[in-house]
């Protein structure tokens, strides 16, 4: 096991940065945290990176005990959202300072430097001083030295939010090679549910503190716990709609009533909240289950070639994305199809059922 | 209007020269000529007053008790101020705004209300007429302002950059001398110069504390005016001579001076 938080709680003041969390992480996994900004991803990392100490709980790193280590002694890598390198030293020292650090002979640095640069490509730029870089290459350069270091815990903040969209893909596409190949067990924290969905791996979904839901990316995705964890990971924003069954049927709004199948038909009576993600509400019927939902259009953006329509029905508001392009005017009548077998039912404690 | 672009410049830069070329043409003529005749430049040129300078140990020793208390309250000041600096930059503890606050409030007294208090101590300690005296004295106003400017240098560069260095095993003084203070650069570059020209034209506090054995140049310079009689050659030569180590800190750190403002709190 290479990382473990027990029953960690961080508090700063009167505040509860982290709620009473227990996290194991296995040996050479890439997990991901997904969460919005100020859900705690950052402080997970700083508390498993040592640059905080828990208020209580105990952190285990490779079966030792580590709380209280100093950060100099853990032998981990960080690597910031902004591009953090050290302005005084050229793109070389930089990448070979945490080898120097350690006294290492410069027979081995160089030849490692050289590795992990080729490996990032960043190797005609090792002379450069990092103001000379650009974004991309000054983070390549962070990530060098998070590299070279071999440690085998390397905890990535946000790595790729501060670069543009090409240089972004670019290296999304190279992150998951290059950590696989080193062993490292990684932890990287996103705001992006499209950016876990693509590195695969391990995702726990945080939300305001809490862990809600930790398991392999694509299974937390497709089967939600809960419903915090259905609209952490969703992008566009999850539509939700407070629904009831009576007899064999779900009833939304008086209006709108579908026959429950399969599992759900043997549920009890009563209320339960139906989560969709925006794709399975589209202008255009399919042929299976879909139920007609006529709502006014809030807004409608275009991107390309999907349709994001925004919309009112009843007190609810829904995000729908459809293929092709549709423009409707403000508070124009829309009829849109619920793929009720791609919904999701959630109980009245939130939980998936 | 074409001809007002140049014209307000030039006078303007006219009449910030003309004392400083006054002053330059009277340090080569001798005090009859000054004394005697209105004369544009120097008609008869000399050079005695420069050599008096430099070969009378009452002159010259003015010139090096002022650059040594200069110099170590310049080396004073930024070593003390820059780790209370970062202190203000990177910790939150209680009272560091008053603290801070309070700190820059030291300069908003005029040094002459120091001159007592410091002049009592210093003769009470045995510090009474060394560079020392000086230097420690100009801490006082320096050492705030170190403390503001350098805390600016600091907040600009982000926290990250710090615990970087720790992840990837930097000892605290470790990081602090060789990444910290190189990124802050520029910074240092400022202070100093500040500093240095703080000390270098302040003469009321320099002139209290010091009495034979310290005695700073602008000290002599006045001396010579009320014991001597008028020797006024001799001391627009010690004036010139006083200004040349300024112009020279601001030539060597212009580009320091110049991104420092740009980046910093000046």
């Amino acid at each position: 096991m290479a990382i473990e938080l027990k029953q960690v709680i961080k508090r700063v003041g009167a505040d509860t940065h982290i709620h009473r969390t227990d996290i194991k992480l296995e040996e050479g996994r890439f997990n991901i945290l997904l969460g919005t900004t100020l859900s705690g991803k950052t402080t997970l990392l700083r508390l498993m990176a040592g640059l905080e100490r828990p208020s209580s709980g105990e952190i285990w790193f490779q079966g030792r005990n580590v709380t209280g280590v100093a950060v100099q002694q853990r032998r981990v890598a960080m690597v910031y959202q902004q591009f953090i390198n050290y302005p005084n030293l050229t793109v070389y020292e930089n990448i070979a300072s945490p080898l120097n650090v350690v006294r290492m002979p410069a027979a081995e640095i160089a030849q490692r430097v050289r590795k992990v640069a080729e490996l990032l490509q960043i190797e005609p730029l090792l002379q450069r001083m990092p103001s000379e870089l650009s974004g991309g290459q000054q983070q390549r350069t962070a990530l060098a030295r998070a590299l070279v270091k071999e440690s085998s815990l390397v905890l990535l903040d946000e790595p790729l939010a501060n670069l543009d969209y090409k240089l972004r893909e670019e290296l999304r596409e190279e992150l998951p090679k290059l950590f696989r190949d080193s062993g490292a067990t990684v932890v990287y924290a996103t705001t992006e549910p499209a950016e876990a969905l693509l590195l695969g791996g391990y995702t726990a979904t945080l939300h305001q503190g809490r862990i809600t839901q930790y398991g392999p990316t694509a299974s937390v995705y497709r089967a939600p716990d809960d419903l915090l964890s259905a609209q952490v990971f969703s992008d566009p924003p999850i539509n939700t709609a407070a629904i009831r069954k009576r007899g064999a049927r779900f009833h939304y709004n008086d209006r709108v009533s579908w026959l429950a199948q399969g599992k759900y038909a043997a549920l009890p009576d009563g209320s339960y909240t139906l989560a969709f993600r925006p794709h399975h509400i589209t202008l255009a019927a399919n042929n299976r289950d879909s139920v007609s939902v006529t709502g006014k259009v809030v807004v409608t953006e275009i991107s390309g070639s999907e349709s994001v329509v925004h919309m009112r029905v009843g007190s609810d508001t829904w995000v729908s994305l459809s293929h092709g392009i549709h423009q409707f005017a403000r508070d124009q009548d829309v009829e849109l199809f619920v793929q009720t077998d791609n919904c999701f039912y959630f109980d009245e404690q939130q939980r998936l059922i | 209007m074409k001809r007002a672009k140049w014209l307000v410049p030039t006078l303007y830069i006219l009449f910030l020269l003309l004392p400083i070329y006054w002053l330059i043409s009277m340090s080569f003529k001798t005090t009859n000529e000054i004394l005697g005749t209105f004369s544009l430049w120097p008609r008869e040129f000399t050079l005695n007053n420069y050599i008096t300078i430099f070969t009378d140990p009452t002159w010259y020793n003015g010139y090096f008790n002022s650059l040594t208390y200069v110099v170590a309250n310049t080396l004073l000041s930024v070593s003390v101020a820059l780790p209370a600096a970062y202190a203000f930059s990177r910790y939150r503890f209680l009272g560091d705004k008053h603290l801070f606050f309070w700190l820059l409030t030291n300069r908003m007294a005029p040094p002459a209300v120091f001159a007592l208090p410091f002049f009592q101590l210093y003769s009470a300690v045995g510090l009474f007429d060394t560079p020392m005296a000086v230097a420690l004295a100009h801490c006082l106003f320096n050492i705030p302002l170190a403390v503001w400017i350098l805390e600016g240098f600091m907040s600009g560069v982000p926290k990250e950059l710090d615990e970087t260095a720790y992840v990837d095993g930097y000892s605290f003084w470790r990081f602090f001398i060789r990444i910290f203070i190189p990124t802050i650069a520029a910074g240092i570059g400022v202070v100093m110069f500040f500093t240095f020209m703080f000390s270098w034209v302040e003469l009321l506090l320099a002139k209290t504390l010091t009495s034979v054995e310290a005695k700073p140049i602008a000290a002599t310079m006045t001396r010579t005016a009320s014991t001597s009689g008028y020797e006024l050659g001799l001391l627009a030569a010690a004036g010139t001579l006083t200004i040349v180590p300024g112009a020279f800190v601001i030539y060597f750190v212009r580009h320091h001076i110049a991104k420092g403002f740009a980046l910093g709190r000046v």
